[in-house]
This record gives structure tokens, sequence and C-alpha cells, in this order.
């Protein structure tokens, strides 16, 4: 039987099963979409809340049933056909068909592609070792919780989010922590410098050893099991278990095949429309033509992009435009992050960092672009209005803690 | 049996059996009610599991909204003095009978 006889038509299909593609689906039938819509998603498991992965999931402190973001039902009671534990390969705009690596080939009216991003791996030598994990899936997080009681030394590759809320995890549960990091401070790519500064002092006070400017150049192992992290410097971290937080590539090779305009991720106009007809793209692998120039990879930005597009195909155009923010727990630090810092050019800390409750605001030619907020949700709260009026405020009165954000005037309009 | 009641944007009242243990927010989510974003999936992160606490049974006792629950609320523009996050009050027999309303979306 050719494949081709196989084919199966939806008015929408979303490709992606993570908070994007769910909320897409979700949104689709709050407006009143009446259409078919299919759901396919790479992982087996029902859309569930990916940020916990590296956070209570990890730490045993949240069981899988309590994170899944709709319940089973949910899915049938809204007619969203589920297809689960499939990759689409292809996507071809002509006959508006995908197919997937099962050879099932579904033609649709509108295709959202919201598939997210795969782990970057490791490409050094001893990187294909037994014993190194990655934190993205469900799958990859269970693989990693199995291992642990017999680990007692993990490195971490790479000081970002993942890396450090994964630190976090390992040394409540008593294990030794190397976090190894290419760049001269954790969390460069997404921080200002004071934020970094105060990560690694929080980590290195719990045990943390932290190696800054540090390549990793092989991984050595014993019996196809990796045993040791070989920096460029020649120096040998001993390792149980490794894991690698390097950030994701996203995944959209099937779309760009097909034609789609892409520069880092897949281009898309104010309502998630790629250059392809009827194909809109949404999430972490989406990179808004108009917007700061960068994809952001947050349940905010998928689930917020995922409303804007399924609105769009339900026929009300309106132009995404939420305020970005974002989260990490780490130990008992909450950080909250209100808009995107991209493109910063000053910093004013607000509070003393040794309290452990402080903020670091981000300003581009004087008006604030972004906070990220420890232990301070008050000024999370009240600094969303000044990112979203990109208010103008002498630096001075920023970091005046005896008054809150609210109170301050702006320098001017 | 525990019952909760959520009325939805729309006005519309709807009552199911609530699962002890789990947040008021799991509650809602796992009932279907798909208003209710709640996307820090429950860590008083954000403020998009808002609801309003319409009734309490006369024996019951919420537990009282921590500093950040309610600097998180604040900054909602349809905060009212029955405001909570969903996701700070654990369900249990007590609270059977509760009527929560989903607020508006900031």
């Amino acid at each position: 039987m050719k494949p081709g006889n196989l084919t199966q038509s939806f008015d929408c299909v979303i490709v992606g099963g993570g908070h994007g593609g769910s909320q897409t689906a979700a949104a689709l039938r709050q407006c009143g979409f009446t259409g078919s819509i299919a759901l396919i998603g790479a992982e087996p498991e029902i859309p569930y809340d990916r940020p916990s992965l590296s956070k209570d999931y990890l730490a045993g402190k949240k069981t899988f049933d309590r994170m899944h973001l709709r319940p089973q039902d949910f899915w049938g009671a809204r007619e969203v056909e589920l297809l689960l534990g499939r990759h689409v390969r292809t996507v071809d705009p002509t006959t508006h068909t995908v197919m997937t690596d099962r050879g099932e080939q579904f033609s649709y009216g509108q295709l959202v592609w919201a598939a997210g991003g795969d782990p970057r791996k490791l490409s050094c030598p001893g990187s294909d070792l037994a014993g190194i994990f990655y934190i993205r899936s469900k799958a990859d997080c269970d693989a990693l919780i199995d291992v642990l009681p017999g680990a007692r030394r993990i490195v971490i590759i790479g000081g970002g989010y993942v890396g450090l809320e994964a630190a976090a995890v390992f040394r409540e549960i008593g294990k030794d922590v190397t976090l190894v990091e290419a760049l001269d401070r954790v969390l460069a790519r997404v921080a200002g410098e004071p934020v970094s500064r105060f990560y690694e002092k929080e980590h290195r006070a719990r045990g943390v050893d932290i190696r800054l400017n540090s390549n990793v150049a092989s991984l050595q192992g014993v019996n196809g099991r990796v045993s040791r992290v070989v920096l460029e410097t020649g120096d040998a971290i001993a390792a149980d278990v490794v894991v690698v937080g390097i950030g994701i590539i996203p995944s959209v090779g099937p779309l760009v095949t097909a034609g789609a305009k892409s520069t880092n991720g897949i281009d898309i106009d104010a309502v998630c429309r790629t250059s392809l007809a009827d194909i809109y793209c949404i999430g972490d692998c989406a990179r808004l033509e108009n917007g700061p120039g960068i994809r952001i990879e947050s349940v905010q930005n998928a689930t917020d992009q995922a409303i804007t597009a399924a609105k769009a195909i339900c026929g009300e155009f309106k132009a995404y435009d939420a305020t970005p923010w974002f989260w990490s727990n780490q130990y008992d630090l909450k950080m909250q992050t209100v808009g995107l810092n991209y493109g910063f050019d000053s910093v004013v800390t607000r509070g003393d960092p040794a309290t452990r409750s402080f903020c670091v605001m981000y300003l581009k030619k004087g008006a604030v672009l972004a906070l990220d907020c420890i232990n301070s949700p008050r000024d999370y709260v009240q600094g969303r209005k000044l990112v979203e009026s990109a208010a103008r405020i002498d630096p001075a009165a920023l970091a005046d803690t005896s008054r809150q954000l609210k109170e301050i005037d702006l320098v001017m309009s | 049996m525990a019952t909760i009641s959520v009325r939805t944007r729309n006005g519309e009242l709807h009552s199911f059996d609530g699962r002890i243990g789990a947040s008021l927010m799991e509650n809602i989510r796992n009932a279907g009610f798909d208003e209710l974003l709640a996307m820090c999936g429950g860590c008083l992160s954000c403020a998009t599991c808002h609801v309003y606490v319409e009734q309490l049974p006369s024996s019951a006792n919420l537990p009282v909204s921590s500093i950040d629950e309610t600097e998180l609320l604040e900054g909602s523009d349809y905060r009212r003095e029955n405001s909570r996050l969903s996701c700070q009050i654990p369900f249990d027999e007590t609270l059977s009978g509760i009527v929560i309303g989903i607020a508006p979306e900031d």
C-alpha cells in the first residue's frame, strides 16, 4: 500500500505536543473553531508541564500525573485527535500534507508548527559514551533519574538555567556537583553580570564546584561508560554521570526544507504566519520578524503565541504583543523575569544581593527593558508596568529601595 | 465526596467532585476548565490561576495568603477582596461546597 492511500485529512494539524501545541488546540476550540484538529507530538505522553522536569520532577517532589497540562479526557472532549509518538519528517506546502516517521500522511487546511527544539548535543570525542544525559523530555529525565541512586559525582556541562536548576536539585539530594561553563560567567547569554555573580556565589556556597572559562575537550570512559570530563586546560574531572545543558536547536528541518523563510528558527509575522501559505509557527522554534530578532524559549511565549495563531486561524488578526516573562527556581531562590533584556546598555541593581532579595533592571538608552527579580515578587509585579511603558527613569531613583517602583516618577515620558 | 463549584467567565456554574490533596488549581484544570492557564504549573511564579472565592463553607478556613501571593495578585487589574491564586489552596474535605469564580485574564 502506498502511503498516499492512508492520507487522513484535518482542518488543522498542529505539530508539537508541548505547551505551544496543546494551547493552540485548546485556544482554537475556545475561539469556536469547529473543524477537525490533529495534534502530532513526538513524545508518547499527553501534553505536560515541561519546566517542572529540571525542577520538582527531577527532585522527586512532583509526580508526573500532576504535570499534565490538561486531563487525558480533555482532548477527546474537545475533539482533538492526539497522534503521539510520531515525528513529522516532511511538509509539502503545495499539496498541504505532512508525513510522519511512521509513513503516515496527513493533509491539513492550516498547519501550526510548534515542534520546539532538541537539546544541543555535545560533539567532542567521547560524546557517545553511556552516562551522558540531557534534560528536555520526560524520557530524558526518567533515564537520568534511573541512574541517580548509583551516582555520586555529577558533572554538569553548561551554566544556563537548566544546568543551574539541575545543580540545585543534585546538591539537595547530596550529590557532588561540578558545573562547567565555557564563558566567563553563568547565565551569560540571558542575564546581566550581577545576576550571574549572585547565582555563582549561591551555588558555590552550597558546594557546587563551578568552573568558568572552561571548554570541554573530551569525555573519557571505562567500558563504554563516562568516567571523566577532560577540559581543554588538561584538567580532568571525575564523573559518574554527565548532564548536558547547552541550549536547544530549533526543530524546524522539515519546514526549512519546504521553503519557509528562516533565520534562526522560522521567521513569523505579527500573527505567527510563516512565509508559506496556511502555515503558522509558534514558540521556541519561531522568530518574530518585527521583534527583538531572537527566538524566545519560554512557556509564556509559546502559550501566548499559540493564542495569537489560534485567533488568526479563526479570522481574528491580533498582533502578538504579550509582555515576556519567565521564571527559574533554584534552592530557595525564586527568580522572576519580566521583559527582554536583549540589547541593554546599562544595568541598575535595586537592593543588595547579599540580602538574597533584589532585582536587576536592564535599560537601553535610558528606557527600562527588563527586570530580573530574585525573591522580589513586588518589584516583578510593579516593574512590569515600567517595562510595558518603556519608562525612562533616573537610575538613582530606580535603585532607591525606600520607594516602591510604582511610586517612582518618570524622568520624562 | 467533596464538591467544588466553578463559575466560568461567561457566568455558568459547574460542580464536580474534587480530588483531596490536589490544589484548587489542579482540580480546576483537571476538571477540564481551559480558561485557567496556570502557566507556571503552580510554583507561585505568575498569576494566571487567579480566582475569586465566592462562597466558603462556614466551617472552612483557607490558608492565609503568603506575601508572595499577595504581591502577585496586586499586579492584576481584576483584583478583588476575595482574590486568590488557586495553586496556593490545597483542597480538602472541609472545603467541600466551595464556589470559585475564574477571574478575567489580565
